[in-house]
Formats: C-alpha cells, structure tokens, sequence
C-alpha cells in the first residue's frame, strides 16, 4: 500500500505546478489546462483521504468535483471561442477587459 | 337625541369641509352656499337638542367616547366628546353665530373665485373649534387648538397673492406657535403630575396633587396661560390679531371675535380648579388682561381703518375677559365671552356690509352719513357700539362688563388698580366706538361715489338683524343682583354656572350692593359721557377733529404706530433671528456643517475608489497571484496561528 505522505506530496506537486502555470503561462487554454491540473491535484488528496481513512465521502466529493470541472469547461471553452472570434487572439496579456 | 349621536355636531363641518373642497369647483357657488351654512346650521339645531339633553342629565354632563385613540403603557387617550355647562354654551355660541356669519358670507364673498375654497375652509374652522370644546382630554383639546390655528392660517392668507395678508398668515401661525409651546409643555408637565390627560381628573385631583400656591402649579398655570394668551392675543403676543384683518371679513368676525379667540379663555375656564391654586398666576393673568384691554383701548382711538378699530377693541375685549378670570370671575368672563361673541360679530359684519357697499374702502376718513344710504346697516352697527360701550340697563355690554368691573374691584383677588384701570378702558371704547359711528354712519358725507352705494341683499342685513338682538338680549341672561333683586329678577347666568367652577379662596372681599350701584352708576356716566364726546367730536366737528388728526400731534402719532410694538418686534426679535438664521444657522451650520460632512464623506468615498481600483489593471495573472496569496494568507493563518 502507497503510504499517504507520497500521495499528498504528489497531489501537492500537481497543485503546484497548476497554480505556476495559471500564473505564468499566456495562452488561455493552458491556463486552462492549469486548472483542471490543480483540480485533479485536490482529487488526489481526496481519494488519498478516503482510502485511509475507509470513507466514501472524499469519493463522492470527487464525482462532484468532476462534474463541475465538465462543466466549467464547457463553459471556459465556449467563452474562449468567442474570444478567439473577436480578438483573434488568446494570450491573456492582451484579453485585458476585467478593469475599470 | 341620543348620547351616542354627540360626534354627529363635528361631523357635520367636516363632511361639508369635504363636500366643499373635493365637489365645490365643479358643482359651483349655489350647490356650495347652500351646503356650506347647511351644515353648521344643522350641527347648531343639534347642538341645542345636546344642550337641553345636558340640561337634564345627572350631574349636568354628557359625553361619549368614540375609540380609543392612544394606549401606551399608562397613557390612554380615549377619543371622547363632553357636553357640560361650559363646552355646552361655546357649543351654542360656535354653531349659532358660525351659521349667521356663513349665512353672511354668502353675500360677502359672492363672485370670489374662491368661493368653494373660503366656505370649505369655515367648514373646516367649525369642526376645529368644535373638537376644541367638545374634547375632554387635553390632546384632544390641542388636536382643535392647533387645527383653528391652521384655518385661521388658512383664511387670514386668503388672499395669499397679496403680500400682506401672506404675510399676516404667516405672522399669526409663528405667533400662535409660541404659545402652543406652552401649552404643550404644560400639558406634558401635566400627565407626569397627575397620569391623566383627561380635564375632569386633573381638575377634581388638583388640589390633593398639587399644593396651594406651590411653584409646581404656579408653572404650570403659567404655561397653560402662555398658550391661552397666544390663541386669546394677550400682550405681548397679541401682535398677530391686528394683521388678521387682512383676510375676509367674515373671517374676522367669525375667527377674530366670536369663537377662535375666545379658545384660550376656554382653556382658563376649563382648567379653573387648578389655576386658583395659584394666586400668583391669577395676578398675572389679572395684570395681563388689565394691561391688554387699555393698551389695545388707547390704540383703537387712533386708527382710522374701520376694521382696525374693531381689531384692537377685540384684543380689547378679551383682556377684559382675561381680566375676570384673574380675578376668579370665570363664570363672569365666560358671560362676557358670550354677550362680546354676539356683538364683536355684528360690528364686524356689518362693517362688513359697509366695505362691500363701498367697494373695498375701508379708511372711515372716506365714509360718513352712511346711515342714510344704509339703514339697516348704520341701525344694526349703532346697536352693537351701543353694546359694547355698555349702554346702562338695555345692551348686553352693560351686564356682562359691569359684572368684570364689579368683581375686578370685589373679588379677594381684584383690586381698586385692576378697577380703575378696567373703567378708564370702559370710557375709552365707549369714545373710540362712537368715533368710528359718527366718522362712518353720521355727519357729512366724504365719500367718493355716493350715487354708487346701496344697502347690503337680505342674506347680509338678515345676520346682522339676528346678531343686533341678541346683542341686546344677550345680556339680559346675566341681570345682577343689586338690579334685578329687587324686581325678582334672577342673574340666570350665574345660577347656569352655580357650582361648575373653582372658587378662589375667600379672603377680604368688599363692597356691597350700594357700593356696587355707586360704582355702575359711575361708570354708566363716564360711558355715556365718552359716547357723546365721541360722536359729537366727530359728525359735528369732524373737520376740526381730522384737521388736528393731520397735524399729526406726538402722542397721536405713537398711537397711530402702535406704540412701535411691531417695530420693536422687528428688531428685538426678527433682526436678531434672520441674522442668526442666515448668517450662522445657513451659511455656517448647514453649508458649511452639514453640507460639509456629507460631502466630505462623498469625496472620500471617491479618493479611496480611486486608490483602489489601481489594482484593477485587467491583468489576469496579477488577479490570480492576489487570490493565491490570499489563500496561502488564510491558509496559514489556520494552521499556524488557531489551534
């Protein structure tokens, strides 16, 4: 059995670099990308937790999870898509509305 | 007619104050001539049916209670309307000479564009004053006191396109304001003494309450008689009275003479069990009254405005009456209130009837020997002068004012002072009034048109034949003693108050039936003797008299300006306060105050906005990096810093 303290370390490093690359990367679809990543590192520590722990919360708590993450993408895609079809662009630094 | 019908009288005015100013423009001036008197004439024909119902229940009181209006821990204010002796004659008194002056008005004020407005405001007026005397508590009394307040405001600007009666209004509200705060302070100071507002309580427990003579009741009283001399216009807030005649006439006779002035003597009368616990305040209201009715006497003797005249013989008039009640003579004040009622109407109304028939002029310089022009006018208005001079044996005048005179001199509380100066303002009405009757009615005629001026329609002599006797009659109610006894005649107006109001306390009283002829027989002669000067100075030797009255002597002039009471006023009080309204309550205090703060808060909101919304650079990942710090910020806090 996977001792706890490995799965957390990985779901942490997953979560980390999520976060970086949320930060750093320009392209809004891996920026994207980036967020599913770090959603996926907190399913990990959910089901991590669950089997330790012999509970089938942290499992349900990662359905639910998955399907907000479906449906955000669907959401993100499509706004993106608009994007694109106005701006002709996806690089973040020039999607700059969200200001006074 | 039953008890329970009592708030029938109120309802009445007011269901025609309704009718008049919802329908009155549109249904027009026959529909509102008729409904306007209608009403006050039905709630007067009721309100006799009440008085003898009154007459014969137990304890001479009815009342009934309609809703309760306030409950609030152990304040309860029932809304109850009370008929007894006193508020039963006010009744009469309000609704008889209410409808004969609304009967006048009809005529007066025919062809006004206004006319719906004016009847719905007199509606209004009756239901007021109703209230006022039919309450039996003292908020209830107030809601009336304040509302005759707000009609008289109403009426007095009746011509509010012209500045001065806008003006007078105003003048007479801010006046009667004052007043009202005493009033309210001591109805306060009231119900914290007795836990009542209710007038019967506080009068049957005023004695065990308060103290004879103690501070607490000599300020009360006090207060109660600030209010009563701002509504009876007393000195010094009697100012307001004067420029009251700017509004209609038969505003004047119905507001300004008859009913609405007399509320504070209601209010003294009312409240008598507690105001001779206080001697000190029945000395004051004695002075008051005493020093009203012969300043007010000596200043009519110089105004050439017919209304004028009978403006400051009003203010006159009542001091007389305030006069009687500091001497304890309430039930003798309240009988001059009445026989004044009947007569102050008739002279108003029918000078009155002279302005309509001269087309507005009022200066009595302009008139004279109209009496032929207008007989029934110059006839009525003689019997009224005749009243109020108190011609001996016959006019009302003679009984209800020989009665002041002679207690003023009698009574513990009088004095010879408050006598004579009662007598010297006797003989000056008597030469002021036969002034204005031989300027206006006799000698020769100054006027300008007199081809053009013609007697008044029946729907205005009609009033005045009515008020011409009772204020003959009126007086025969109250024939004293020392005239009557003899004959078998008894004085029924004092036998109608036996009882009802509170005695001052017995002390050295004097004088006796002889004495009492002696001083009547005085005072007739002196009367008499001012009347004929008067006159004779006036219709004869008119052109001497106004001559002299052009040269414009000293004393004359300061007469004429009031004394410069008004002028005083203006820079004692009115200068002062605009100054200090303007100059540090506006300018300073509110623009700079709080006109400031608000501001000041505006604009920092702003500055902080836009501090902040630096932040707001439309960078995603400076948002997302705040938000990761933000997190990682309450993520440590709780892990390192909660247990």
């Amino acid at each position: 059995m996977i001792p706890l303290g490995h799965i957390l370390i990985l779901s942490g490093l997953l979560f980390s670099i999520g976060v970086a690359g949320v930060i750093l990367r320009r392209n809004a679809i891996v920026v994207f990308l980036n967020i599913e990543l770090m959603l996926n590192g907190v399913n990990l520590a959910f089901i991590g937790f669950a089997t330790r722990m012999d509970s089938m919360v942290g499992v349900i708590f990662v359905f639910f999870v998955l399907v907000v993450a479906a449906a955000e993408a669907v959401v993100g895609l499509a706004i993106m898509l608009e994007i694109f079809r106005n701006k002709e662009t996806l690089s973040v630094d020039e999607i700059n509305l969200l200001k006074w | 007619m039953m008890n329970d019908s009592l708030w029938i009288i109120p309802a009445l005015p007011l269901a025609g104050f309704l009718l008049n100013g919802l329908l009155g423009r549109k249904l027009g001036p026959v529909f509102v001539s008729l409904l306007g008197p209608g009403v006050v004439g039905a709630a007067f024909v009721l309100s006799i049916m009440a008085f003898n119902r009154m007459l014969q229940a137990p304890g001479l009181t009815i009342s009934q209670t309609l809703f309760t209006w306030i409950q609030s821990g152990n304040l309860n204010v029932p809304v109850t309307l009370l008929v007894d002796r006193l508020s039963g004659l006010y009744l009469l008194i309000i609704t008889g000479i209410g409808f004969v002056i609304h009967l006048f008005a009809v005529g007066y004020m025919r062809g006004e564009a206004g006319f719906w407005r004016f009847f719905a405001y007199l509606n209004l007026f009756i239901f007021f004053m109703l209230i006022l005397v039919m309450a039996s508590s003292l908020l209830l009394l107030f809601v009336g006191w304040e509302g005759v307040g707000l009609c008289s405001y109403l009426l007095i600007g009746y011509y509010f396109e012209k500045d001065s009666a806008a003006a007078a209004a105003k003048k007479a509200f801010v006046v009667n304001r004052i007043g009202d705060f005493g009033f309210i302070v001591a109805s306060l100071m009231l119900f914290w003494l007795f836990g009542t507002l209710e007038m019967a309580g506080i009068n049957q427990q005023a004695s065990v309450v308060l103290g004879a003579g103690s501070l607490m009741v000599t300020t009360v009283t006090l207060l109660l008689f600030v209010g009563a001399a701002g509504k009876s216009a007393q000195i010094p807030l009697y100012v307001w009275l004067p420029d009251a005649m700017e509004g209609p006439t038969p505003v004047s006779a119905l507001i300004h003479a008859a009913t609405m002035v007399t509320a504070g003597l209601y209010l003294l009368a009312r409240m008598s069990h507690l105001f001779v616990l206080s001697p000190a305040t029945l000395a004051v209201v004695a002075a008051v009254g005493a020093a009203t009715a012969l300043f007010s006497a000596t200043i009519a003797l110089a105004q050439n405005d017919i209304k004028r005249v009978l403006a400051y013989s009003t203010c006159s008039q009542l001091g007389y009456m305030f006069l009687a009640m500091g001497v304890g003579a309430f039930g003798a004040g309240v009988f001059h209130v009445m026989t004044h009622a009947f007569f102050k109407a008739l002279l108003f109304l029918a000078a009155g009837s002279v302005i309509t028939a001269l087309h507005h002029e009022q200066d009595m310089r302009k008139m004279g020997g109209l009496a032929k022009k207008m007989p029934i006018t110059g006839f009525t208005f003689l019997i009224g002068a005749l009243a109020i001079s108190g011609f001996p044996l016959i006019f009302s005048g003679f009984f209800s004012k020989d009665e002041i005179l002679w207690q003023a001199f009698s009574s513990p509380a009088g004095s010879t002072l408050l006598w004579l100066v009662g007598l010297i303002t006797a003989v000056l009405t008597a030469f002021y009034m036969f002034r204005a009757v031989g300027m206006a009615f006799f000698g020769a005629s100054r006027l300008e048109h007199p081809e053009h001026v013609h007697e008044s329609p029946w729907v205005m002599t009609l009033p005045l034949m009515i008020l011409a006797f009772l204020s003959v009659t009126g007086g025969w109610l109250g024939i004293p003693h020392s005239l009557g006894g003899g004959l078998g005649i008894t004085n029924r107006m004092e036998h109608y108050f036996e009882g009802f109001f509170a005695q001052v306390p017995a002390g050295a009283g004097h004088g006796d039936t002889g004495t009492e002829l002696g001083l009547m027989a005085l005072t007739t002669v002196l009367a008499l003797g001012a009347m004929a000067l008067g006159y004779r100075m006036f219709t004869v030797n008119r052109e001497r008299a106004l001559a002299w009255d052009q040269t414009d002597p000293m004393v004359w002039k300061v007469l004429r300006n009031k004394y410069y009471v008004d002028e005083l006023y203006n820079l004692v009080v009115w200068r002062p306060l605009h100054w200090v309204s303007d100059k540090v309550l506006w300018k300073t205090v509110d623009v700079k105050g709080i006109d400031g703060t608000v501001n000041g808060a505006a604009r920092a909101a702003r500055g902080m906005g836009w501090v902040l919304r630096l932040a707001q650079n439309g960078m995603i990942e400076i948002y997302a990096v705040s938000m990761v710090a933000g997190a990682v910020l309450v993520v440590g806090y709780l892990v390192f810093l909660t247990e």
